[in-house]
């Protein structure tokens, strides 16, 4: 796969392709980093589609083809930040999600966007034990899902996306924990509520709705205001997070008013 | 059979003790050294260090129960056990305090105080610290056997607090620390339940 450079890629450096596929929390093949990368070659992604559904004009089943097609890749190399305080720089290929959802047709009353992961137990192992409650959901607000930042990814470093990093198609949203980019996406759906997911279901008191990184808004258990860079080896030390992952100045106008402390 | 594996416990040097307690060590810093470990060496570190702390500790734990219960004495190893743990514990926090926190002395500081994780992790560790301080005949005789024995029941704190602190730093609810807590109430339990040690029949078990 390749894909056109874009502006909005960082020029820090990548980490390798080793530790982006062997450094994972998908824990739909396990809870430890490394079972996605063991187990996860199981998994089927061929076919695959994807439901468009709920307040759109063209609901349907899409394949990831018809979603990012060859000519429409671009590269973003882009930070990524877990909720658990460490680090990538991550150079992801896919397209603006915008682009896909302008396609589907998003009426008027859509307010949010719904994400699915899929349910194959027999092929994700994890998802044979209440861990989480399966499938796996995510949700943005309608703005958040049309930013230019937001991308669908179906590939990285140049080469389709590996099974342990999300095949055939997740979510990427640069400014937030990780854990709202959802992986191995079978559903999107336009709403008018407010979806809740998987994680906020969960600890409520731990992850909100929003889950923007933010250095001030610590995890209960845990503070935010540094991360650990993966790859920065045994004294590299640790750096300071930055509000919105770096992203403020492309971000921070869509949460002008609102109380970040408040809704995290 | 219980009168030969005490015999051959008797005769078993405690610097031999050591000598395994000391492989998993020698393990890790292999591993670090060949680039054995996974994508994120600090945590694999900080965790190996961790968990064998624990084993050693719920070890030094089982030798009273093991005693009263199977009549097998591991009573000459108890100490090393426990050092052992102790030696492991304070590495566990060295490589968090050099690695993972790079000595970021105010963040670590508030953590220490605000994170219940760390809180059970740092209170286990000072009282695993008193206990290892404490471990050597002169304190024995300072202090007097029963007030030794009082602070050495410490132990059956800090063993529940590790556990919480390896739950509390988790983000999902984990399986094995849960057992390893439970392996300690049980071991609580065992002494409580056996305040001395069963008469094994044949006088042979008896010492």
């Amino acid at each position: 796969l390749t894909g056109k450079p874009s502006p909005y890629s960082t020029d820090q450096t990548p980490n390798t392709l080793e530790e982006i596929t062997n450094y994972n929390n998908f824990y739909e093949f396990g809870m430890d980093k490394t079972d996605p990368a063991r187990r996860a070659g199981a998994l089927d992604t061929d076919p695959w589609s994807v439901e468009i559904g709920g307040m759109v004009d063209r609901p349907g089943s899409y394949a990831v083809d018809d979603l990012a097609p060859a000519n429409a890749l671009e590269e973003r190399i882009y930070r990524l930040r877990c909720v658990e305080a460490w680090s990538m720089v991550i150079p992801w290929i896919g397209v603006p999600l915008a682009g896909v959802l302008d396609r589907a047709g998003v009426q008027p009353g859509a307010k949010f966007v719904a994400f699915e992961t899929l349910h194959r137990p027999e092929q994700m192992p994890g998802q044979n034990r209440p861990i989480l409650d399966w499938p796996y959901k995510e949700g943005l607000r309608l703005d958040e899902a049309m930013h230019p930042l937001t991308i669908l990814a179906t590939g990285l470093y140049g080469e389709a996306l590996p099974n342990q990093n999300g095949a055939p198609i997740r979510l990427v949203v640069p400014w937030k924990y990780g854990f709202k980019s959802i992986k191995s996406i079978v559903r999107i759906t336009l709403t008018d509520r407010q979806p809740v997911s998987t994680w906020q279901a969960m600890q409520p008191r731990e992850y909100g709705f929003y889950a923007n990184v933010n250095p001030q808004v610590d995890h209960p258990r845990w503070s935010q205001a540094t991360e650990r860079r993966i790859g920065a080896g045994l004294f590299g030390g640790r750096e300071e997070t930055l509000m919105f992952n770096g992203y403020g100045d492309q971000v921070a106008r869509l949460y002008a008013g609102m109380d970040l402390a408040k809704d995290y | 059979m219980r009168a030969a594996l005490n015999g051959w416990l008797r005769r078993l040097p405690v610097w031999a003790l050591w000598l395994g307690g000391l492989v998993p060590l020698a393990l890790l810093v292999w591993d670090t050294l060949t680039g054995g470990l996974g994508i994120d060496p600090i945590r694999d570190i900080e965790h190996r260090l961790g968990r064998t702390a624990l084993y050693f500790l719920v070890a030094s734990l089982a030798v009273t129960p093991a005693l009263r219960i199977l009549g097998i004495s591991f009573m000459r190893f108890r100490r090393a056990l426990g050092l052992l743990c102790f030696t492991y514990a304070g590495l566990h926090v060295l490589s968090w305090m050099l690695m993972d926190m790079a000595l970021l002395w105010g963040a670590m500081a508030r953590d220490v105080v605000k994170r219940p994780y760390l809180v059970f992790g740092m209170a286990a560790f000072v009282m695993l610290l008193a206990l290892a301080i404490t471990s050597n005949n002169w304190s024995v005789r300072r202090m007097g056997a029963q007030a030794w024995r009082r602070l050495h029941r410490l132990a059956y704190l800090a063993a529940p607090l590790v556990t919480l602190h390896w739950i509390w730093a988790l983000k999902t609810f984990p399986l094995e620390p849960v057992l390893w807590l439970s392996a300690i109430l049980l071991l609580l339990a065992s002494r409580i339940a056996v305040p001395r040690p069963i008469r094994w029949g044949a006088p042979a078990a008896a010492k």
